[in-house]
C-alpha cells in the first residue's frame, strides 16, 4: 500500500499538484438478519480501493478506483489533476489549508472478542433466540433481529510526509417487535430500531446486550401500545431517554455545528446552518447553563473515535457548547483558518471512493453530577417520558425539528405510569435546548450512535457516536398533526 | 488518461456462477456491476468539490438446499471470484434453513432497452461539467445571487447470471444538474434537470429558473400553519411517490401487514394514476431487476384505486405470484421496490394550477421528509427553496418555510387538479416522471424562521 500511495503522490506532484493525499481502504462487513424466525439474510462483503485528492491551481480534484495497481495509481492521480484543473476554471478563492505536523503512527479499535472470529452458527443462534423471545408474545405480528460487523483498514499518505495506518472495528445488534391491528402499527425496539445500536467494540458488546432477555418484555409493551391512548397534544414537560436524546443531539447540535455547512458547501443537498460565525463571536446562548456538548474523537466505544481524521489531523475533544454558550465548530484544515482556528480534526470519508467531509465524531451531551435519570423522573410532577426514536426531521438551517418516539410514559407525581402511543414533539433548536432544566448524571450515561448519518453529493454514510444520559425539557409542544 | 473499457460483466457473472456451483452450491446467482461516476459540485458560485470513481463489484448469492448465503466483493479477477464463491458457499453451509425459500428466478424474456444509454453521458468530461456549472453561475451572477449545486454523470454496466439459466446484461447512463440559489435578502430557489442524456440538459435554463425563484423569494413573510390548498411543483410531488413506495407499494410490506395498499382500496381521487414503468424513457429505463428478471409495468394506482404492488422472487414465491421484476440486490430486508415511478398527467396547464386557486400556497420542494406513521402514510417534512402565498389566483409573495405533518394517502384523496406537463426528477430511489398537482387540505403544523 505504501508503494502505491507514494506512486500516486509522485505522479500527482509531477503533473502539477501543490498538495496531494492518498487513502487506501479495505473494508470487510458481515451482516445477519432474522425475521419472524427465518434467517432472511447472511452476507459477507469486502471492498478495496484507493482515492487520490489533489490541489492544482488552487482547486480541488479527486479520483478513485477499485483497481489497486501501479498503473492505475498513475491513471487515477492524473485524472485527479485533470479534474482539479477543471475546478480551477470556476474558482473565486484558492484553497488554503492550515498547517499541522505530519501525521505518523498507528491506531486500532480496542476489542476483546473479534466479531468475525465468532462462529456464524453462534451469531445466528443468538439472534434466533432474541427473535423467538419477541415472537412468543401473543399479538406480535412480526419480529426482527439483526447483527452487523465492520472492519476497516485505512492508510493515509500525504505530500507533507504523513503516513498513518488505522484499523477500526464496529459492531451493532438489535431486536424489534411489531404489532398490527387495523390501521395501527406499533413497534418497540432494543437498543434501537433498524439494526440496533452500533459501537466501536468487539463481539463482547453484542453479548452484553442480552437481546433475548430484553425481547419478551419489549414485545409485551409493543402489543400493549395497540390499545394505549393516543399521546395527548399540548405543551408538556418531557424527559428524554438516551434512546431518543442522542438523535436530538445529532440533528440539532451535531449537524448545525459543521463548519462546511455554515459556509454553504452543503447547501445544495442538506442545507446550511443557523449557527453562523457571528454567533461564535457573540457567545450565542444555544442552551441552558446545564448544556455542555463536546465533539470528542477520543471517547471510548464511540464510532467517531480514531487516531487521525482523513486529512491527518490528530483526534481531539473540541467543545461545541459550554455551559449553554456556543463556543466551537466541527472543522477541517480548509475551513478552520477562516475563523482563525486550527482544524479540530473532523474530516471523515466513507470508504476509498469518497472525499473526506466535515463529519460528526462523537457528539456528547455531558452528564452532570447531582441527579440520576430516575431522580429526574421523581422530580417531575406532571410530564411525559419519551423513549426510542421512530422518526426525525429538521429544517434546512437546523432550526425547526420534529421527532416521533416509539413510546411515551405518563409521569404523574414523580412516577412513570400509563403508556401513550404515537408520541411526537416539535420545537425550535435553541428554544428547546434553553428549556433543559435537568440532565442525568454518569449513572445513565451511554455511548450510542448511528451508522448511517447521510451527507454529501455523491452521498456518504458515516458512523458517528453520541454519548448522553437523559434530560428534562420544559414547555415543549407535544402531539403534532391529525390522528 | 481515460478509464479502461468496462469489463465484460456477463462473462464475469457466468464465471462466478460456475465457481459457486463447483464449490457446492445447489443454486447460484451473480450480480456484476461496473461503473464510472463523476460529480462536480459548486457552492458560493465556485467549484469546491469535484470527484470521479471507477468501480466494479460482484454480489454472489448461493443456496445449498434452503440455506442461503451472500458474499460481495470488488475483486473481479479469477482469484477474487474463486475466494468469493468459497465464502458464499461457506456462509450458506453455516446458515439456517429458510423454510419458505422460493429458489432463484427462472429466465424471462428481456427486451433491449436502448433508451437507457447515452454516448454523450458516458463520455462526459470534467471540462464539460465545469462548462455547465459556469453557465449556472453566470445566471446567478446576472441577478446578484449565489449558486450552489451539482452536475453528476454516470455510466453503468450491469449483468445478472444464475444457475437456472438467467443471462441478462444492460448498460445505463444518468445525468443530473441541480442548483439551489440564495440571495442576500433571504430568498432561495431551486431547479433541476435530469435524464439519461446530458445533451438534453440545458444549464442556462436550470440557472435561470433557480435564480429567478431566488430573487422572487426575497424577504419572505410568515403565514400561519393550518390546512391549506397547495400547488406542489414536480420537485415536491416526487416525494409523495417515493415515500408511498417506501411505505407501502412493496409486496413485503403487504405480507408483513404494514402496508396501506390492498387491491380495490380507494386511496386517491380519480385524477391520480401511478404506475411503475421501467420502459418509460422519462423514468431512467431499466430492462431487468437485480435478480435478472424482466421489468414489468405495474399499475399501482388507477384513477384513485389501489391495483397492485411490486414483487421480487421471494415475495412472489410466498404469495403465489410471479416476480414483476422489482428485486433489489441480496440480501434485501426491505423487499421489492418500484424504481421507475410514473404519474399520469392531467389536463390542467401550469398557469391554471395556480390561477384557479383562490387562496393557497405554491410549494417548490420538500426537505428532510420522514414517515411518522407508515401504515397511515403520515409524513413530516419542511418546505424549502421557494414557498409562495397565492391569493385570487395570483402569487401574492414569498412566505417563510412551513412544517407539515400530513397523510400522503389523504393528499392523494385531496388531489383536485393534475398538471398536463411532466418532468423527470432523479429521486432518492430512481428516476421519477411526475406532473405538478393541486391538493386541498394540506396540513401544515409548524413554521420556521426563514
Amino acid at each position: 500500500m505504501r508503494d502505491l500511495s507514494q506512486r500516486s503522490l509522485d505522479t500527482a506532484v509531477q503533473l502539477g499538484a501543490s498538495y496531494a493525499d492518498v487513502r487506501v481502504v479495505h473494508r470487510r462487513e458481515e451482516s445477519i438478519a432474522v425475521k419472524s424466525g427465518r434467517v432472511e439474510g447472511v452476507a459477507s462483503g469486502e471492498s478495496e480501493g484507493f482515492g487520490v485528492r489533489v490541489i492544482v491551481d488552487g482547486g480541488w480534484g479527486f479520483a478513485s478506483s477499485s483497481v489497486v495497481t501501479a498503473a492505475e495509481a498513475d491513471r487515477v492521480a492524473a485524472e485527479a489533476v485533470r479534474i482539479a484543473r477543471a475546478s480551477a476554471t470556476a474558482l473565486r478563492e484558492r484553497v488554503r489549508l492550515d498547517d499541522r505536523p505530519p501525521a505518523r503512527g498507528t491506531y486500532e479499535t480496542p476489542i476483546e472478542e473479534d466479531p468475525f472470529a465468532v462462529p456464524l452458527e453462534e451469531k445466528i443462534g443468538y439472534l434466533l433466540a432474541a427473535d423467538e423471545a419477541a415472537r412468543s408474545v401473543k399479538g406480535v405480528a412480526f419480529t426482527e433481529a439483526r447483527f452487523e460487523a465492520q472492519r476497516e483498514l485505512r492508510t493515509f499518505a500525504a505530500t507533507d510526509g504523513s503516513w498513518t495506518e488505522q484499523t477500526f472495528t464496529h459492531v451493532g445488534a438489535g431486536v424489534e417487535a411489531n404489532a398490527i391491528e387495523g390501521d395501527e402499527h406499533q413497534r418497540r425496539s432494543y437498543p434501537d430500531a433498524d439494526g440496533g445500536t452500533f459501537t466501536a467494540a468487539g463481539y463482547e458488546y453484542v453479548r452484553g446486550l442480552d437481546l433475548a432477555g430484553r425481547a419478551g418484555p419489549l414485545a409485551e409493551e409493543c402489543v400493549a401500545l395497540l390499545s394505549a391512548p393516543q399521546c395527548p397534544s399540548g405543551r408538556f414537560t418531557i424527559v428524554l431517554d438516551p434512546s431518543q436524546l442522542y438523535m436530538q443531539v445529532h440533528e440539532s447540535c451535531g449537524h448545525p455545528t459543521e463548519l462546511d455547512r455554515v459556509f454553504g458547501t452543503e447547501a445544495s443537498y442538506a442545507g446550511t446552518s443557523f449557527l453562523t460565525t457571528d454567533k461564535l463571536d457573540d457567545g450565542f446562548r444555544y442552551g441552558s447553563d446545564l448544556v455542555t456538548i463536546v465533539a470528542d474523537a477520543t471517547a471510548p466505544r464511540g464510532m467517531g473515535t480514531f487516531g487521525w481524521d482523513d486529512e491527518g489531523v490528530a483526534a481531539q475533544a473540541v467543545p461545541l457548547v459550554r455551559d449553554g454558550r456556543f463556543v466551537g465548530y466541527l472543522t477541517s484544515r480548509e475551513t478552520a483558518p477562516r475563523i482563525g482556528r486550527q482544524s479540530g480534526g473532523a474530516m471523515r470519508a466513507d470508504g476509498w471512493n469518497r472525499i473526506p467531509l466535515i463529519r460528526m465524531t462523537n457528539i456528547n451531551l455531558l452528564p452532570r453530577p447531582g441527579m440520576s435519570l430516575d431522580d429526574i423522573v421523581a422530580d417531575t410532577d406532571d410530564g411525559l417520558y419519551l423513549a426510542s426514536n421512530r422518526s426525525w426531521s429538521i429544517d434546512d438551517r437546523r432550526l425547526n425539528f420534529q421527532f416521533a418516539t416509539e413510546v411515551a410514559y405518563e409521569i404523574k407525581g414523580g412516577k412513570k405510569g400509563r403508556l401513550f402511543k404515537n408520541p411526537t414533539y416539535t420545537g425550535i433548536t435553541y428554544e428547546f435546548w434553553r428549556s433543559m432544566d435537568a440532565v442525568g448524571d454518569e449513572s445513565s450515561y451511554v455511548m450510542l450512535g448511528t451508522p448511517n448519518c447521510g451527507k454529501g453529493e455523491p452521498g456518504q454514510g458515516a458512523h458517528v457516536g453520541h454519548g448522553c444520559s437523559g434530560a428534562r425539557f420544559r414547555d415543549v409542544q407535544v402531539g403534532v398533526g391529525k390522528w | 488518461m481515460t478509464a479502461e473499457a468496462p469489463p465484460d460483466t456477463l462473462t464475469i457473472a457466468q464465471r462466478a456462477v460456475s465457481l459457486a456451483t463447483a464449490a457446492g452450491a445447489s443454486e447460484a446467482e451473480a450480480l456484476v456491476s461496473a461503473d464510472a461516476a463523476q460529480l462536480t459540485r459548486f457552492a458560493n458560485s465556485e467549484i469546491h468539490q469535484n470527484v470521479a470513481e471507477t468501480n466494479g463489484s460482484l454480489n454472489l448469492r448461493v443456496a445449498i438446499g434452503k440455506r442461503v448465503g451472500v458474499a460481495s466483493s470488488n475483486r473481479l479477477d479469477d482469484d477474487g471470484l474463486r475466494r468469493l464463491a468459497e465464502t458464499a458457499v461457506a456462509i450458506a453451509r453455516n446458515s439456517a434453513e429458510l423454510e419458505d425459500w422460493g429458489g432463484l428466478p427462472e429466465p424471462t424474456p428481456i427486451a433491449d432497452q436502448p433508451a437507457g444509454w447515452s454516448e454523450a453521458t458516458a463520455g462526459a468530461t470534467p471540462e464539460g461539467r465545469a462548462e455547465g456549472v459556469r453557465a449556472v453561475i453566470a445566471a446567478a451572477d446576472a441577478v446578484g445571487v449565489r449558486a450552489f449545486g451539482s452536475f453528476s454523470t454516470s455510466a453503468e454496466h450491469v449483468a445478472v447470471a444464475n444457475s437456472h439459466g438467467v443471462r441478462a446484461a444492460q448498460r445505463r447512463t444518468a445525468g443530473q444538474l441541480l442548483s439551489v440559489m440564495m440571495d442576500p435578502d433571504g430568498g432561495s430557489g431551486y431547479a433541476e434537470q435530469a435524464g439519461v442524456d446530458i445533451g438534453a440538459i440545458d444549464a442556462e435554463v436550470v440557472g435561470r429558473e433557480a435564480a429567478t425563484k431566488a430573487r422572487a423569494t426575497d424577504n419572505p413573510v410568515a403565514v400561519e400553519p393550518g390546512d391549506w390548498t397547495v400547488v406542489l411543483e414536480e420537485y415536491a410531488v416526487v416525494d409523495l411517490l417515493s415515500m408511498l413506495a417506501y411505505m407501502g407499494f412493496s409486496a413485503l410490506a403487504v405480507q408483513e401487514e404494514r402496508s396501506f395498499a390492498e387491491p380495490g382500496r380507494v386511496i386517491g381521487s380519480e385524477l391520480v394514476t401511478i404506475v411503475d414503468d421501467a420502459s418509460e424513457p422519462g423514468a431512467m429505463p431499466m430492462a431487468f431487476d437485480y435478480e435478472g428478471v424482466a421489468k414489468q409495468r405495474v399499475v399501482l394506482v388507477e384513477r384513485g384505486v389501489c391495483r397492485d404492488v411490486v414483487w421480487d422472487a421471494q415475495t412472489a414465491a410466498r404469495g403465489g405470484r410471479q416476480s414483476t421484476g422489482h428485486g433489489l440486490p441480496a440480501p434485501n430486508p426491505y423487499g421489492p421496490f418500484p424504481l421507475n415511478m410514473v404519474m399520469s398527467p392531467g389536463t390542467t396547464d401550469r398557469d391554471a394550477l395556480v390561477g384557479e386557486m383562490e387562496r393557497g400556497l405554491l410549494v417548490t420542494r420538500f426537505h428532510y421528509t420522514n414517515p411518522v406513521h407508515p401504515k397511515l402514510a403520515i409524513v413530516t417534512g419542511m418546505t424549502r427553496d421557494g414557498t409562495f402565498l397565492v391569493e385570487g389566483g395570483r402569487i401574492a409573495g414569498p412566505v417563510r418555510n412551513l412544517r407539515f405533518t400530513q397523510s400522503y394517502l389523504a393528499a392523494l384523496a385531496g388531489t383536485v387538479a393534475v398538471g398536463s406537463e411532466r418532468r423527470t426528477i432523479r429521486g432518492d430511489f430512481g428516476g421519477v416522471l411526475v406532473p405538478p398537482v393541486r391538493i386541498d387540505g394540506w396540513t401544515f403544523t409548524g413554521a420556521t424562521e426563514h
